[in-house]
């Protein structure tokens, strides 16, 4: 079987091959996918987040005044928010089963990784889901700077890389407190530099990482009202960032910081970054220098408008150059394989406890990739041997043994779905294998624990 | 070897108390034995969380060494620092993963190592055994469901795919290796301490894996807490595990950098650059503090924020290389840890 643009379009750039819909034809219909990325009707809002927070706040109080059933109540809303994270991997899985492109998927999951944020307890998962509906998902096909300004002042980053207690030390509401030992938290200031925009090999300075620090007081999430700025809490006067001046003049406003955050953008060396982080999630742990400087290129002349930096990568020859360079991280492993089985997002959406648990839950956890909780603020690591590892590999060949026969009524034939998974890009030893295989479970199997689909 | 990924705080740690610089740094956190902490020997006091290790510290089984680090300053990136750390090269940021970590550098340099020779416990990466040398991995929770005749079908798949047939040639190899999980909040921790044991008691002699959770840049009385308790945990279950075998044994926890000094405005602090080296173990010449402390005072700083190092980390790894394994100094010095001075011996291993 030949493969060509399409089949390296969907196994590449999306979630793989499906039995149900075609891989996009063209680069074109690939890219006008990631618009179908954009928030859905079940999109989470802050407000959403801060409605959770009431009811948990009244149910508190109920609790606080009342007997058994108050203190029921109020833990079962407890246990309802815990499993938010569960949720939000069902419906993530859903999604990208379902995307005809993927691509646009694939994108939220870069950038939702890129933006790194952990929900700690069962309150913060809703701010959790608010970030990647409003922070990453309507910024997808628009501007950088758009993207890092939402995503470095949604309250769940501001949670998360303690910007919230950030306090001006020459602030008003500091000096009103002369006792308490309030002050500066350089550490959204410091991730914003180091892996947000410019990358540790730039040359910024601890001194800037301070100064960023310093104009980034006054951030601060009240879950009370939803505001995310209090000028009050800002360090007065001009802070100067890679040698640009802001703030200088009038009052302390999310003016000065969004400023910042445009200017850090477009610096040549966010470009180089940023395209040196794509091209290795998508195409090589080591990816070709050609890519990576004609994607930054593009990316320095148009202010880093991500939809011609996406176009570079799609079109340029790496695509096919580098097939199969990259294992793919168990998230994209699980969506891959339910998509190539012919799972629906509908049957994902439809599993109770039980089936999220031993579908989703557990599995994705033993191939190492806990969901919702990355080890620290630089996301999962990139690199194969990261994933492909004896323990890892064990539980992805275990699911493959088992998570078929339980999920579907039939399996498919392995023979069909040797074509309907790789397209014609399976290998001679794995075409070879498939057939000897002592039942159709094991034919499965031997698919989808290949390292044929296993890696893109 | 323990890798605490994310910055443990060494002062909060082990609390140097006897600096009367400590109380004007720190109010909130570090607040020695009126807050808690055990007095160890009238100038440092062990963190609260640590209660459980006291015994081992009377035993003399438990010692720590303050004031160390990488070569890596400035910069302060987690992973920057950790790959420098695993890979315990000069401070050449970027360069540490090509030529993979020390310990798989030893493992080239031992004669008669195997791949059991070494293992990587749990499913985290463990750059610091990555390398030529061929190494062990497995998690305490793995499990493999593969009839024989899917097995060799496999392994004719994967023949061509190094990455895939070794893990898997091993997968296969341990399946049924696995031991369950453990309960509770220490649970995770524990069980990757008792499973390290179960292979150090057969033919291996290094076991790495990793804790994460010390990044404790707000409340960091609570975030510390959690991560000790499981570091605690870790340590205890290896002892338990190792029986007899706990006497020849030499653990090592240690984290990129340390954290600034004084406390940050959100009752923590932030990264910084010396840190703690914890040691444990029969083998280890316990109830003591090593390395020379620098003071607190602002003219005593590094960089006028961070506790200044005194001594380089990969010293007390290659002493202890040089101890347990019989490596030369001229190995240590420019294969295993390229550039570094090795210096007076520490002398901590019994």
């Amino acid at each position: 079987m030949e493969f060509g643009f399409p089949e390296l379009a969907a196994i590449r750039l999306g979630y793989g091959l499906s039995p149900h819909m075609k891989p996009p034809a063209t680069a074109d219909e690939l890219l006008a996918g990631v618009a179908d990325a954009a928030p859905g009707p079940d999109a989470y809002t802050l407000q959403d987040a801060r409605d959770a927070w009431q009811k948990r706040k009244d149910l508190s109080d109920a609790r606080d005044a009342g007997g058994e059933a108050e203190k029921m109540a109020y833990d079962d809303f407890g246990r309802e928010l815990g499993r938010m994270n569960w949720l939000d991997l069902q419906r993530r899985t859903a999604r990208a089963v379902d995307a005809h492109s993927g691509f646009g998927e694939r994108l939220v999951q870069f950038w939702a990784d890129h933006f790194t944020v952990r929900g700690n307890g069962a309150a913060q998962q809703p701010l959790v889901l608010s970030f990647v509906d409003e922070a990453i998902r309507p910024h997808l096909n628009g501007r950088f700077e758009d993207m890092l300004f939402a995503a470095d002042t949604h309250p769940m980053m501001l949670i998360y890389l303690n910007q919230n207690g950030s306090i001006g030390p020459n602030s008003p509401f500091r000096q009103r407190r002369p006792d308490r030992p309030l002050g500066l938290n350089e550490n959204l200031a410091r991730e914003a530099l180091e892996l947000h925009s410019l990358g540790v090999g730039a040359g910024y300075s601890q001194q800037d990482v301070r100064e960023l620090a310093e104009l980034l007081t006054g951030l601060a999430y009240n879950a009370r009202n939803l505001e995310i700025f209090r000028p009050g809490m800002a360090e007065p006067g001009a802070e100067t960032v890679l040698g640009k001046s802001y703030g200088g003049d009038g009052p302390a406003s999310l003016d000065d910081i969004r400023a910042v955050f445009r200017d850090l953008a477009r610096r040549p060396e966010t470009a180089a970054h940023l395209a040196r982080k794509l091209a290795a999630h998508f195409l090589s742990d080591d990816p070709d220098q050609g890519v990576v400087d004609a994607m930054a290129a593009v990316w320095r002349d148009t202010g880093g408008d991500l939809p011609q930096v996406y176009r570079v990568l799609v079109t340029h020859p790496a695509l096919a150059d580098s097939f199969r360079q990259k294992a793919r991280q168990p998230f994209d492993y699980i969506a891959t394989s339910l998509r190539a089985l012919g799972v629906t997002g509908q049957q994902i959406m439809g599993f109770e406890q039980r089936d999220q648990n031993r579908f989703l839950v557990n599995p994705i956890q033993r191939m190492g990739q806990r969901w919702g909780t990355p080890s620290g603020p630089n996301g999962w690591p990139e690199e194969a041997e990261a994933w492909i590892n004896p323990p890892a590999l064990a539980a992805r060949i275990t699911w493959a043994m088992t998570v078929p026969r339980l999920l579907l009524p039939e399996l498919p034939d392995p023979r069909n779905l040797l074509d309907v998974a790789l397209g014609g890009t399976q290998s001679d030893a794995l075409a070879w294998a498939v057939p000897k295989a002592e039942s159709q479970r094991e034919g499965v199997a031997l698919i989808l624990a290949s390292n044929d689909f296993n890696r893109r | 070897m323990i890798i605490l990924r994310g910055a443990m705080d060494g002062i909060d740690v082990f609390q140097p108390y006897g600096d009367p610089m400590l109380r004007k740094l720190r109010q909130t956190i570090s607040v020695g034995p009126e807050g808690g902490a055990a007095d160890l020997d009238g100038f440092y006091a062990l963190h609260p969380s640590l209660q459980s290790l006291m015994p081992l510290w009377q035993g003399g089984e438990l010692a720590f060494a303050q004031a160390v680090s990488t070569p890596y300053r400035d910069k302060r990136s987690h992973f920057d620092g950790q790959d420098l750390l695993e890979a315990g090269t000069g401070d050449d940021v970027g360069e540490g993963h090509r030529i993979g970590g020390w310990l798989n550098r030893l493992l080239q340099e031992m004669p008669g190592a195997t791949s059991e020779t070494a293992y990587a416990v749990g499913t985290d990466e463990m750059k610091i055994l990555s390398g030529r040398a061929r190494v062990k991995s497995w998690s305490p929770d793995a499990d493999l469901k593969l009839s024989a005749q899917a097995q060799l079908l496999l392994d004719q798949i994967y023949h061509d795919d190094p990455l895939f047939r070794d893990a898997a040639m091993d997968a296969g190899d341990l399946a049924g290796e696995g031991m369950g999980r453990e309960k509770g909040p220490t649970g995770d921790a524990r069980a990757l301490g008792l499973f390290a044991a179960t292979r150090l008691n057969a033919d291996t002699r290094i076991a790495s894996f990793s804790l994460a959770g010390w990044d404790s840049h707000a409340r960091q009385a609570q975030v510390l807490s959690r991560a000790l308790e499981r570091l605690a945990a870790s340590i205890l279950a290896l002892k338990e595990g190792l029986g007899a075998n706990w006497a020849k044994t030499t653990v090592l926890a240690m984290t990129e950098f340390g954290r600034t000094v004084r406390e940050n405005g959100t009752g923590g602090t932030d990264h910084g650059t010396a840190g703690a080296l914890l040691m444990a173990g029969g083998a280890v010449k316990g109830k003591r503090a090593y390395g020379d402390w620098p003071g607190l005072a602002d003219n005593q700083l590094y960089a006028g924020r961070d506790l200044l190092p005194t001594r380089d980390i990969r010293a007390y790894s290659a002493w202890a290389l040089r101890d347990l394994f019989g490596v030369q100094g001229s190995t240590l010095e420019r294969s295993i840890f390229p550039g570094l001075e090795l210096g007076e011996d520490p002398g901590f291993l019994a």
